[in-house]
């Protein structure tokens, strides 16, 4: 039988794989450490949020769950019960009347274990219920909160904490090692005639990698190179700080988080960059980008940017010039590098510079419907065939652009589209815009 | 009691209590959640502060972005003809603006009663609309609890009480009245401790996401 360690915290132990459920805690143990997370996390903004909320529903409506199986279950807030029930009942200003009256009762350990899947399988962090609540709630912060209380108790599906717990003990989810990346480096490097700095000890700009790129899409590495070479960019990979993909964040495991955010900082300021650029990763922009600076504890001595945004900067600064290719396109805005994120007029630039004929898909970028494949929902398989569901939204979005080409700038939205390609025999590819310019670099004079 | 003692109870001992709990209950609400940790953000804003979206968001969210519309925009309208109708009967009463002037020297000019009564009769008509949603929709029940349909009672009672006082409806004018000032006192009491709050705390929630998204430069 195979066995798992527990990474975070005294309960270190061994327990089967296979009950999605990791340690050998006792039950009221596991709700005792789930309720101290939940209390410590609380904060006036997750208060705020916890008692704005009127039961409108209308989340609902934004949920791709929800809306592919109409199941009620899957209406976001309902996702955050159990904190919710926490909140009311230990923490909030009402919380000795709630108490005094029964009307919360204890989160119990069987709820929390029943919501495991509303957690983890069918929430991709995606964020479009944010933009529909009338109170502005921003639902995701909440079940992350919820999550890190689930890490705590060890309760997350097997599937994501396997990755989540080997990015600890290797510093890669996906087996991306440091041996694994030089190897890696070393045959693109053969194969593509193309130079790869791999640990420089100086350079302006540390670039980073995500771990899907490394094990599926290497190409991916190989393109990126290319257009830094074309830039004349002074930068470097750095084999103790390149994964890039937060897998920590996603399963809830702070800890970790903060030990693979810290991974990335040391090494930029090893090489004194100026500049991180962080990989088609959406995760990884959200983990970076925006919560990068609070694992530190204080503002990053260098700037954060997705590669998009690079180019596009990139692009007006001349330094970046491409061919064109006028073929018709459409592009997959990931929910957490545009929606949460912010990046979304980066993409367009490139397209616009390439003279493509974007299409786009409606809604978008805000309201674009997500691949299904985030918040390590593409790494949990007893949530296939919910996730193959609400990929049939995303299917039709492309179809209805009627576009040639599939471009998106995430490789774990990319894994996404493969896979549903595959199950569903699609003859759409997703593509990587890294990848498009790559192959569209004008000549140097 | 009489009609009579029970309008001088009703504008009277309870108004008080219920004013107090109301201004207490609002203090006590509002300072147990800021009283929290606050969240410190050290990433490096994209577009400023964000305090111009959060400005923005409170605003712009009223209505539902264009995304959306098709399908919840029919239940907003029915909550705005609920909750528009309620606040011209609040406001636009003289009676109740008098009230206002003697608690706070603030006045208004008045609208004229049919018009009251017609405002209150559409927002009690959407707010039994409201109801019939809730008990009917499977994602409402899912989510309903005691503080919704409390909640719903407290709102729908001065209405009614209201409309039946204008009309005459009901038998004793002044037990009528006295009954509906009585809910209006409840309502009052009940607003800090249960959903009815969201009137005060929908800027601050819905400030804190547009800064939060807002300094990232992300649509709100």
């Amino acid at each position: 039988m195979n066995t798992t360690t527990l990474g975070a915290g005294p309960g270190a132990a061994r327990a089967p794989v296979g009950d999605n459920k990791q340690g050998s805690l006792s039950d009221a143990e596991r709700l005792d450490r789930a309720m101290t997370s939940f209390l410590r996390d609380f904060n006036t903004t997750s208060a705020l949020y916890l008692e704005a909320c009127v039961h409108c529903g209308q989340c609902a409506e934004a949920c791709q769950y929800y809306v592919q199986t109409g199941d009620p279950k899957y209406t976001p807030i309902w996702k955050v019960e159990p904190i919710k029930q926490a909140y009311k009942r230990l923490t909030g200003p009402l919380a000795p009347l709630y108490r005094l009256f029964g009307l919360k009762k204890a989160v119990t350990i069987e709820e929390l274990e029943q919501w495991q899947e509303l957690l983890y399988d069918s929430c991709t962090l995606c964020g479009r219920c944010t933009l529909v609540c009338p109170m502005g709630i921003d639902i995701p912060s909440l079940v992350l909160a919820a999550r890190h209380g689930m890490q705590e108790a060890g309760l997350v599906p097997d599937d994501l904490w396997g990755p989540t717990e080997r990015a600890r003990r290797e510093g890669s989810p996906l087996g991306a090692t440091k041996q694994v990346l030089k190897e890696r480096i070393a045959w693109l490097t053969d194969d593509n005639n193309v130079t790869i700095p791999l640990d420089r000890e100086q350079a302006d700009i540390l670039v980073t990698i995500s771990s899907v790129e490394i094990m599926k899409y290497p190409q991916s590495i190989t393109a990126m190179a290319r257009v830094m070479n074309h830039i004349g960019a002074s930068w470097t990979f750095r084999s103790d700080g390149y994964e890039a993909t937060n897998f920590n964040m996603l399963s809830g495991d702070r800890t970790g988080q903060r030990e693979a955010t810290m991974r990335l900082i040391n090494a930029a300021l090893a090489i004194n960059a100026k500049t991180v650029i962080l990989p088609e990763c959406g995760h990884a922009y959200q983990a970076f980008r925006w919560a990068g600076a609070t694992m530190y504890g204080r503002p990053l001595p260098f700037r954060v940017v997705h590669i998009s945004e690079y180019l596009a900067e990139e692009l007006r600064a001349g330094r970046l010039s491409l061919k064109s290719d006028a073929r018709s396109m459409t592009f997959h805005d990931p929910c957490q590098i545009a929606r949460r994120g912010g990046v979304t007029e980066a993409p367009r630039e490139i397209f616009r510079a390439l003279g493509a004929d974007l299409r786009e898909m409606g809604p978008t970028p805000a309201g674009n419907w997500c691949c299904g494949g985030g918040g390590g929902v593409i790494t949990i398989h007893r949530a296939d065939s919910l996730r193959h569901r609400v990929f049939h939204l995303k299917m039709q979005q492309v179809e209805d652009t009627g576009a040639a080409l599939l471009v998106s700038s995430c490789s774990n939205c990319r894994l996404t589209f493969d896979d549903g390609q595959d199950f569903f025999h699609w003859d759409k590819t997703a593509h990587s815009l890294v990848e498009l310019v790559a192959d569209n670099l004008a000549e140097r004079h | 009691m009489n009609g009579a003692s029970v309008l001088d109870f009703a504008r009277g001992p309870v108004f008080e209590i219920a004013l107090a709990m109301l201004i207490f209950g609002i203090a006590w609400r509002l300072v147990g959640i800021f009283a929290l940790r606050r969240p410190v953000d050290y990433s490096e804003p994209r577009a400023g502060t964000g305090w111009g979206s959060g400005l923005r968001m409170i605003v712009s969210r009223s209505w539902p972005r264009r995304e959306f519309r098709e399908r919840v925009l029919h239940w907003d309208i029915v909550s705005y003809i609920f909750h528009v109708g309620y606040a011209v009967a609040i406001l636009g009463y003289v009676p109740h603006i008098m009230l206002i002037r003697n608690l706070t020297g603030l006045q208004w000019p008045g609208l004229p009663g049919g018009v009251i009564a017609f405002a209150a009769g559409l927002s009690a008509g959407a707010l039994l609309a409201l109801l019939g949603h809730r008990l009917t929709s499977p994602v409402l029940r899912r989510l309903s609890n005691f503080d919704d349909y409390f909640s719903w009672l407290l709102a729908f009672t001065p209405l009614v009480t209201g409309l039946m006082a204008y009309y005459g409806i009901g038998g004793n004018y002044q037990m009528v009245l006295g009954l509906h000032i009585l809910a209006g006192d409840i309502l009052f009491a009940w607003l800090p401790f249960g959903k009815i709050m969201h009137v005060i705390l929908l800027a601050f929630s819905r400030g804190t996401t547009g800064a939060a998204y807002g300094r990232r430069g992300a649509p709100i």
